[in-house]
């Protein structure tokens, strides 16, 4: 399960309009914009970097991240400091490299971050657009059930499923999506609710526009700004949920490595082996970091208002 | 989308709208103390011929933007009937819904709200043509062609409307609605929102469009003077109900409804000259959910009498012409309708 990670699939599926991401000439809009864009250009860079990393991963780690070395670990069978014996960034307290578990780390990380917002995006804006369009009974159902799931802590939520369905990676995207999807469901709902109040919306109503034009060209594109950034925070969310069940021993299965699980064993050595807990936090915060302010610029790029105008659309 | 024909026109002189008895309540719970049901709309019958305007004026909550959202369908009515060109308009759904409001359009109020702000001019148009059936290679072209009936430029199709005036996006509402060759446009407070000299000229380029195509328009406002710049036939309302009805000339040169004449006592330049003692209009418009006795307007009546207080004037022919709802203004001897009636007496 390395598929292409790269930081478009979130917004992919409902970014049809108003400039379908295909269009040349919306990558032409985009590299201009980039260009005048310092802070995005960067994080779009190490986004993209990222996925590189990621789904080139054999290529580029130096060592097998699996494997633990003789000479990875010190006499006292202490470990090894970045920068020493042909370790780049050290090693772990099994004699494993860092490094190459990193960046095998990344490809886990980036796919339970990324596939797992996307599908909880893509279930929360269906139903969260479906409730709060159609209202009625529709909108109960939907939003109690949304309710029910809410209700639970989600890390619990989580724990109890993946007790149910067995550690594996496929399973902790899935449990996460599940999880994941009501808080979009809920946002998404309030904003279509007042929405389809506009009087655009009405507007279109009278015009005859049948009611899947009215979503997909008047709600939809209404909604991107808030499903980019929720998306955005959304992996770094599932990145450190995906930490807190490889920390519970219930997440990616050792010994295949995750950022989270690497900051989860890194925390035990924090006074003898600081590296070990450094290390993946900042490429935690930097992803994490990178992936918001890509979001950022992302949103302002699709809407044509502000494209046009300088200000930001409604 | 293919483009399906529509109904047979109707034939010349038969109206283009004609309304009868139209009741619009809306039920509100309220937990346990039971339902409150705001009679927003209550037994209001008119008529609308083809290339015809009729004003409808009344106080904030007097139910006139009420009827409009119900003649568009956005509000269902709660009984009374409704055709339009000869077609039942009540109880319609799916696609035999929007075929109707493609003969009806709406222009609303708030130019900055009624054009979605991600949308520009050519695709705004164009969400109208499409109705129609219009190919989507064409839209360009004939979005330019409404444009330019709507006195626009060609080069604003590619402009948003954070980037029109607000004349500007009311032109751009009307060129949307006349994209759908609508039979009738419903204004709502279509000029309120606009500055004094730009009223003007929406309102002179409604009537060209009117003398072109022979479009009626149901024209709400609260501004009198409006409606006797536009309007043919007016209709005052009060609490969901028409208090006065006639031409323009009728209801503004001598109204007969003491809330009519309150209104138009309102407009200084209509009262300019004019002798006698204006009536004041005190107070508020009382809750629709709990109307006065008898006649609603007579709390706040200057001339109200015993009878106001316990029975409900109906609608009659006055010695004036028009059909006004008041126990004090005296009838014509030879009232040809003197039942509730008014469709045939209105024209």
């Amino acid at each position: 399960m390395s598929g292409p990670i790269m930081a478009t699939p979130v917004i992919e599926p409902v970014s049809a309009e108003p400039v379908a991401v295909s269009d040349p000439h919306f990558l032409r809009l985009a590299w201009g914009s980039l260009k005048s864009n310092p802070v995005a250009f960067v994080s779009v860079v190490i986004v993209l970097v990222l996925a590189i990393v990621a789904v080139f991963a054999p290529l580029l780690a130096p060592h097998n991240p699996l494997h633990a070395y003789p000479d990875g670990l010190t006499a006292k069978g202490a470990p090894i400091s970045p920068g020493h014996r042909g370790f780049l960034l050290g090693t772990d307290p099994n004699g494993r490299d860092i490094l190459s578990r990193l960046i095998f780390g990344a490809r886990v990380s980036l796919l339970v971050g990324v596939v797992a917002t996307g599908l909880a995006s893509l279930i929360g804006v269906a139903v969260g657009t479906v409730a709060g369009y159609m209202g009625g009974i529709v909108d109960s159902v939907l939003m109690r059930f949304t309710d029910v799931v809410l209700s639970f802590p989600l890390l619990l939520f989580c724990i109890a499923l993946i007790a149910v369905t067995g550690p594996s990676t496929r399973n902790v995207v899935l449990v996460i999506a599940f999880g994941y999807w009501t808080y979009l469901a809920r946002i998404v709902r309030g904003l279509v609710l007042s929405l389809k109040e506009r009087e655009f919306v009405t507007a279109a109503k009278t015009l005859g526009t049948p009611d899947i034009t009215i979503l997909r060209r008047h709600i939809l594109p209404h909604l991107m700004p808030a499903i980019i950034v929720y998306g955005t925070l959304g992996i770094a969310s599932s990145i450190m949920i995906e930490a807190s069940l490889s920390y519970l021993g219930i997440g990616v299965p050792l010994p295949q490595a995750s950022w989270g699980q690497m900051i989860s064993q890194g925390q035990q050595y924090f006074q003898t082996a600081p590296w070990l807990l450094i290390i993946p936090g900042v490429c935690l915060i930097v992803c994490v970091l990178a992936f918001n302010l890509a979001g950022d610029w992302l949103t302002d790029l699709l809407d044509p208002v502000q494209r046009a105008t300088g200000e930001r659309g409604a | 989308m293919s483009p399906a024909p529509l109904a047979t026109a109707p034939a010349p002189g038969a109206p283009a709208v004609e309304v009868s008895d139209l009741k619009v309540h809306f039920t509100q719970r309220r937990g346990l103390r039971g339902t409150r049901i705001t009679k927003a709309v209550d037994g209001v019958s008119f008529t609308l011929a083809r290339g015809e305007t009729l004003g409808v004026a009344g106080e904030s909550g007097s139910g006139k933007s009420t009827i409009a959202r119900a003649l568009v369908q956005i509000h269902r009515p709660t009984s009374g009937a409704m055709t339009v060109g000869g077609t039942n308009a009540v109880a319609l759904k799916g696609s035999a819904l929007r075929a109707y409001r493609r003969r009806m359009q709406m222009v609303y109020q708030d130019p900055y709200d009624s054009l979605d702000p991600r949308m520009n001019v050519l695709k705004a148009i164009g969400e109208g043509l499409s109705v129609r059936g219009v190919a989507r290679a064409e839209h360009r072209a004939q979005a330019t062609e409404l444009l330019e009936r709507v006195n626009l430029p060609a080069s604003l199709l590619t402009r948003f409307p954070a980037q029109l005036s607000g004349g500007q996006r009311q032109r751009v509402s009307i060129a949307r609605a006349l994209a759908v060759k609508p039979e009738v446009i419903v204004c709502d407070e279509a000029v309120a929102a606009l500055d004094v000299s730009i009223r003007a000229q929406i309102l002179n380029l409604l009537k060209d469009i009117q003398a072109d195509s022979q479009i009626s328009y149901l024209f709400i406002s609260h501004d009198l003077s409006t409606l006797r710049f536009l309007a043919d036939r007016v209709a005052i309302m009060y609490l969901g109900r028409i208090v006065e009805y006639g031409t323009s000339a009728e209801v503004f040169d001598a109204p007969q409804h003491p809330y009519t004449k309150a209104l138009i006592a309102a407009i200084p330049e209509v009262t300019t000259g004019r002798h006698g003692p204006r009536p004041a209009l005190a107070g508020e418009p009382p809750d629709p959910a709990q109307p006065p006795s008898g006649c609603p307007f007579h709390p706040r009546c200057p001339i109200a009498q015993d009878q106001c207080r316990t029975v409900v004037p109906q609608l009659r022919l006055k010695t004036t012409g028009q059909l006004a709802a008041c126990h004090l203004a005296p009838d014509r001897a030879d009232d040809p309708t003197q039942a509730k009636s008014i469709q045939g007496a209105a024209r």
